[in-house]
């Protein structure tokens, strides 16, 4: 299942350091096109801190994050952005104060191309464009499912929903790789098998998905590939079924006793 | 039905000089317009991209300046035998240079915003407008310093065919300042919903998550601090040449303070917001007036009216009637968005 094999983003003994706490030290690993890989490990190991550096949100203090072909280290957010790299944040992260459609239309940003003097000029372009985008959020709300509410404030939806409105505004930005945070977190099973299925449906039309999760069922079911995080270390990498059985795995989830009790 | 207020709104600003016949109230009218389309300009800024500039009369103030001494022409010494002059130039050009510099202004108080927000960019603006304040007072030769800028002339336009026409006197004036407002209006309005303002909006809401999906949040704010610059700059330009004297105290704190009021009050975020805001505090001191009461007394009832509206509306007196119609129109519907930001596009 995992797509061509050809490697989207490389991460190269990169470490990330909070003044002298190191939470990151020299982690490598690939992922593929077209492939879902999953960061696991237990709190603190820095796999949020991961997925800051690769979108910007925070510098590198050493490594290499290279994503087809270009350097991300250093670059802006927005840029990071633009070259397809778009993420979702752990804690939800809406524009709460909008409209569902509002949001989507604020995540179609990289799809508008008018310029302001077009703008304050009222040019016929501006409003074909305008009619173009909300065709477009309505696609993407149909996407997840949310297209009912998209009249609703943000602030009012069900966390469920929510969670599916983050996931639409990433995806309104045409990302190529799409990194989730969490995205599960507080869910119920009921919405957990619709986040699943949707997934599925993202990774159906090609686009590479880089997730941190912490639901293991989801992850053993969902992912092409494991990379287990402890203390700042890649400990394991592989696919979902060796990852499960592995000692250091165990080991760092459940601690030395339980390692030993099973050994 | 909403265009149809909008029409019925136009008719009746058109038609004030026809029934006031008190120069007087045209005068309060006039000006109360003129802070009005600088509240306009505070809103883009305030209101939508969130950041407080508490230093905005200083874009209004370089407006007035500016327009005033390229009317008037000038000649001052930028190194001691340098000297720059400038021969008096028609009204609608320097009105242009006005709108022009106060916007390269409002570039510059941009890009220092850069780095920094919230707190630190209201540091910022205030410091701007109180240099530009000790400028205007020091540099004698350019401004006068406290002698200020007089006789500064009035708007005059020459259409080919016709005789030169000045705005001189309380209807031309009025009209003037109507149009101005209008186009100012047209401007926000179109920006604020676009890609460009939903940026802003985006900046202000949740600005992480905004550069998540590629908006590049610093341009909007710049783009926001220069439309907004230069608008406030057109609102200076028009009062220097109505009022035709510009002395430092264009720059004056309490200025700022009455343009966020009116933002404040009227309903930040919103496009109608500032109009009604501006039209409630620019006249309300005029109408305290005329009922006699005493100065002391109409201060008082000012600021107990800012009071109430702070504290009882706390996202001002627009979105609140929009709630409160949204509600009447469909009581069976889930309660209405009551929060600042979202009514932009209910009310007009």
């Amino acid at each position: 299942m995992s797509g061509d094999g050809k490697t989207a983003l490389s991460v190269d003994r990169l470490s990330i350091r909070f003044g002298g706490l190191t939470a990151v030290e020299s982690m490598t690993f690939d992922v593929r096109e077209g492939e879902v890989l999953s960061l696991i490990g237990p709190n603190g190991a820095g796999k949020t801190s991961a997925f800051n550096a690769i979108t910007g949100y925070l510098p590198a203090a050493s490594g290499e994050i290279v994503y087809r072909g270009v350097r991300l280290n250093g670059l802006k957010p927005s840029r990071i952005a633009v070259l397809g790299v778009v993420r979702t944040f752990q804690k939800t992260s809406v524009f709460a104060g909008r409209t569902v459609l509002d949001n989507i239309l604020i995540g179609l940003h990289l799809q508008s191309r008018q310029s302001v003097l077009a703008i304050i000029l009222g040019l016929p372009s501006v409003a074909r464009e305008e009619r173009r985008l909300v065709e477009q959020a309505r696609e993407v709300l149909n996407f997840v499912g949310i297209e009912s509410h998209k009249d609703k404030l943000a602030s009012s939806l069900a966390y469920g929903e929510l969670r599916m409105l983050e996931v639409a505004v990433a995806l309104a930005a045409r990302p190529t790789l799409l990194l989730l945070d969490e995205p599960v977190a507080g869910m119920n099973s009921t919405e957990t098998m619709n986040f699943m299925a949707m997934l599925g449906r993202i990774r159906a039309r090609g686009v590479t998905i880089l997730l941190v999760e912490h639901d293991m069922k989801m992850v053993m079911r969902i992912s092409d590939r494991v990379v287990c995080l402890n203390q700042g270390h890649i400990i394991a990498d592989g696919p979902p079924a060796d990852i499960q059985r592995h000692p250091d795995v165990i080991r760092a989830y459940l601690g030395e006793r339980h390692a030993r009790a099973q050994g | 039905m909403r265009r149809l207020a909008i029409l019925a709104l136009l008719a009746l600003l058109l038609s004030v000089p026809l029934w006031v016949g008190n120069f007087y109230v045209l005068h309060v009218l006039i000006v109360t317009g003129i802070f009005t389309i600088a509240a306009m300009s505070l809103n883009l800024l305030l209101g939508y991209t969130g950041q407080l500039s508490l230093g905005h009369a200083v874009f209004f103030g370089i407006g007035a300046y500016v327009s005033a001494l390229v009317s008037l022409g000038f000649a001052v010494h930028l190194a001691p035998d340098w000297l720059v002059t400038l021969d008096p130039q028609p009204v609608w050009l320097a009105m242009l240079c006005a709108v022009a510099i106060a916007g390269l202004c409002g570039w510059a108080i941009g890009r220092v915003s850069f780095k920094v927000r919230g707190a630190y960019f209201v540091i910022v603006t205030i410091s701007f407008a109180e240099v530009a304040r000790l400028v205007a007072l020091n540099w004698d030769e350019l401004t006068q310093g406290p002698m200020a800028l007089n006789n500064i002339p009035p708007l005059a336009v020459s259409l080919p065919g016709l005789d030169e026409f000045d705005f001189i006197g309380k209807v031309p004036n009025y009209y003037l300042v109507l149009v101005a407002a209008i186009l100012a209006y047209v401007v926000i309005a179109r920006l604020v919903h676009s890609r460009a303002g939903r940026a802003m909006i985006a900046l202000k809401e949740n600005e992480p998550l905004a550069s998540s999906v590629g908006i590049e949040v610093t341009r909007y704010l710049v783009l926001a601090a220069v439309v907004s610059a230069a608008i406030a700059g057109a609102a200076g330009a028009l009062y220097a040449h109505y009022i035709q004297i510009v002395d430092p105290n264009v720059f004056m704190f309490l200025y700022t303070v009455t343009m966020v009021i009116m933002v404040v009050a009227g309903g930040k975020g919103t496009l109608a917001g500032p109009i009604v805001g501006g039209l409630i505090f620019g006249l309300l001191p005029e109408v305290l007036r005329s009922f006699a009461i005493r100065p002391e007394v109409q201060w008082v009832a000012y600021g107990v009216l800012m009071i109430l509206i702070v504290y009882l509306l706390p996202n001002g007196i627009v979105p609140a009637v929009a709630s409160l119609w949204n509600r009447a129109g469909r009581a069976d519907a889930p309660a209405a968005p009551t929060t600042g930001s979202s009514p932009g596009r209910i009310v007009p």
